[in-house]
């Protein structure tokens, strides 16, 4: 048996020393994200505030690489810490029905309110978000699920369902490509007009970080957050609302973006343990790097076109992820 | 003191508890012993308030448990079930942190570093400090929960049968340091104990339950009688006397399980060799 043995002191350091790495690596590939594409970028013309430059840098751009980090912040942020509530690591909001009620949400809105904004969308998109995730919940406390491969099986199965259910409305109402062109996981479609939504998922996050403490504690199951006096439902609805509440709005920004919210948080929690509140900085700094760098694939491998990000995130990510297995397994 | 007055539990239509009164001093170990099923532990979660109850009440220092604020309970009061499993891959220096949740809410101040420091120290615990739960041993497991619990820094300390699993070092270790918890700090603990030497050894007080009653609540050398423990236990056992202690041996008295006449026990090797 291995027994790491380190004094505080070394432990900051490393930590200190990887943080540090973690973010040169970011600013590295936000900066290369905002100089990819189609218009070559110079640095002359660059601070010349009425050249083309900087406006194709003000309108598409910057929204675009602003929102691949909030959006990859937010959902690795959300899967951690849907995986603290359900003290499962193969939870993830795209995995237990937030995505796909978040989906249905919006599909209902596009068929009942055909006029109504982008934010009108997206608190309708919330609100079933919220709802979806509850019965996904109420669906484990049911049947009992506790075990670490019935929950998600249990979520999976619940998201097709809603999944279906989403289909089945608008294909009845003739809708489906519609709704696809909106949730398809693409930033190439973002511009400074249609992104400002993703700035109210910094909320959820916020909220996330204020309430750290408290979903640190959640993790030690039910019993013994009961034990420590916290007020287990009220933590647990509260960081339901915030992971809808980010699920939402990214999902109506830049669409469906799947496992990120589940490798990246078990990447770190490899690495770094489960301690949450702990956690936090790495996974946001991570998700947001992750995304980054499909983004820029997504945008090079076939220059000057470019592949869904959510495709080159979903073939990364299940590598990721069938590296996770084989890991977990051998431990 | 925690009063406990005509306290009944129900489940369903079986009563689990039948109307149990008795006091729980300050200041002293108090064990909880009878036969499995008898109560025990239900008793130990309710006086935890973690398991409600149909009928009476439960005062703890001069408070009915029903007024009482959980956060401001938890600052009071720990109580540690027999299983804690947790998924959760943390360290013994978080899961002592985490007894700090009821005083400081996530803040980890001086004070706080000190007491788990301390902590740490008292249940010979700081090399393993950084080391995941999943990677310690069974004792050493146990010892990181009680620390956790030592760390809420409560005036009463419950905890169910916490010598579960543990080797004879460990549950004299373990039984050592709630032993000092009382004497030292002055702290009042009450245990479910399986093994009752350990409760003849280690406890003032002794409570037994038998189906659901309080049995006998007295001195522990009043309790450890051959004639109590027999009818306690349903069995044939021998109180010894060593170092003005009563222990029980309760290894010996093998016939009293072999009622079987002899054709009954060939009828039962046949089958067996078959």
């Amino acid at each position: 048996m291995y027994l790491k043995v380190l004094n505080n002191k070394q432990l900051k350091k490393q930590s200190f020393f990887k943080i540090t790495l973690l973010m040169i690596a970011f600013l590295i590939c936000f900066i290369f994200s905002i100089f990819v594409g189609v218009n070559e970028f110079s640095l002359v013309h660059f601070f010349q505030t009425d050249s083309i430059e900087w406006k194709v840098l003000i309108t598409t751009r910057l929204p675009r690489t602003i929102s691949i980090v909030i959006a990859g912040a937010t959902l690795s942020l959300s899967g951690l810490l849907m995986q603290q509530i359900t003290q499962n690591k193969f939870t993830s909001p795209s995995t237990v029905g937030t995505m796909q009620s978040a989906r249905l949400g919006l599909i209902l809105s596009l068929l009942f309110f055909p006029k109504a904004s982008i934010f009108n969308r997206a608190f309708f998109s919330f609100i079933f978000a919220i709802l979806g995730t509850f019965i996904f919940l109420a669906l484990l406390h049911l049947i009992r699920a506790r075990s670490s491969n019935l929950v998600p099986l249990v979520g999976i199965m619940f998201g097709n369902v809603i999944s279906s259910l989403g289909t089945y409305f608008a294909l009845q109402w003739d809708i489906t490509q519609n709704v696809n062109a909106w949730l398809q996981g693409n930033f190439s479609l973002i511009d400074s007009t249609s992104y400002q939504l993703i700035y109210i998922s910094l909320f959820s996050i916020l909220g996330i970080i204020i309430g750290a403490h408290s979903f640190s504690v959640i993790g030690l199951g039910e019993d013994l957050t009961i034990q420590l006096g916290a007020a287990y439902d009220r933590i647990l609805f509260i960081g339901i609302l915030l992971i809808s509440l980010g699920t939402a709005v990214v999902l109506l920004t830049v669409g469906n973006i799947p496992f990120i919210g589940l490798v990246v948080p078990n990447l770190i929690s490899l690495y770094r343990g489960d301690y949450f509140k702990n956690n936090i900085l790495y996974v946001l700094i991570s998700g947001a790097l992750f995304l980054l760098i499909s983004d820029i694939l997504a945008r090079i491998i076939i220059f000057p076109y470019e592949i869904p990000v959510s495709v080159i995130v979903g073939i990364i990510g299940s590598v990721l992820f069938i590296y996770l297995l084989l890991k977990g397994e051998g431990s | 003191m925690i009063q406990v007055e005509h306290v009944h539990k129900n489940y369903g239509n079986t009563p689990i508890i039948k109307d149990v009164s008795l006091n729980i001093e300050k200041g002293k170990l108090t064990a909880l012993i009878g036969p499995n099923g008898a109560g025990k532990t239900t008793f130990l979660n309710m006086i935890g308030c973690l398991t409600p109850f149909d009928e009476g009440k439960i005062i703890i220092d001069g408070v009915d448990t029903h007024h009482w604020n959980r956060n401001d309970l938890a600052k009071h009061l720990a109580i540690l079930k027999q299983k804690n499993s947790l998924n959760a891959q943390i360290t013994v220096r978080e899961l002592f942190a985490f007894g700090r949740f009821p005083h400081m809410k996530g803040k980890i101040g001086p004070k706080c570093r000190e007491l788990i420091k301390q902590s740490l120290k008292y249940l010979g615990m700081e090399e393993y400090e950084h080391t995941y739960l999943k990677d310690l041993s069974g004792g050493q497991l146990q010892r990181a929960f009680i620390g956790m619990v030592l760390c809420q820094d409560t005036d009463y300390i419950l905890l169910d049968e916490p010598l579960n699993n543990l080797d004879m070092k460990y549950s004299v270790q373990i039984m050592n340091i709630l032993r000092n918890l009382v004497d030292e700090m002055g702290r009042t603990v009450v245990i479910v104990l399986h093994d009752i030497n350990f409760a003849a050894a280690y406890a003032d007080q002794i409570i037994a339950f038998k189906e659901g009653e309080k049995f006998i609540d007295d001195l522990s050398t009043s309790v450890i009688q051959k004639r109590v423990i027999d009818e306690l236990f349903d069995m044939n056992v021998e109180v010894i006397e060593h170092n003005h202690q009563n222990y029980c041996l309760y290894y010996q008295d093998r016939k009293q399980f072999f009622v079987h006449s002899v054709q009954e026990l060939n009828e039962f090797k046949k089958v067996v060799n078959q």
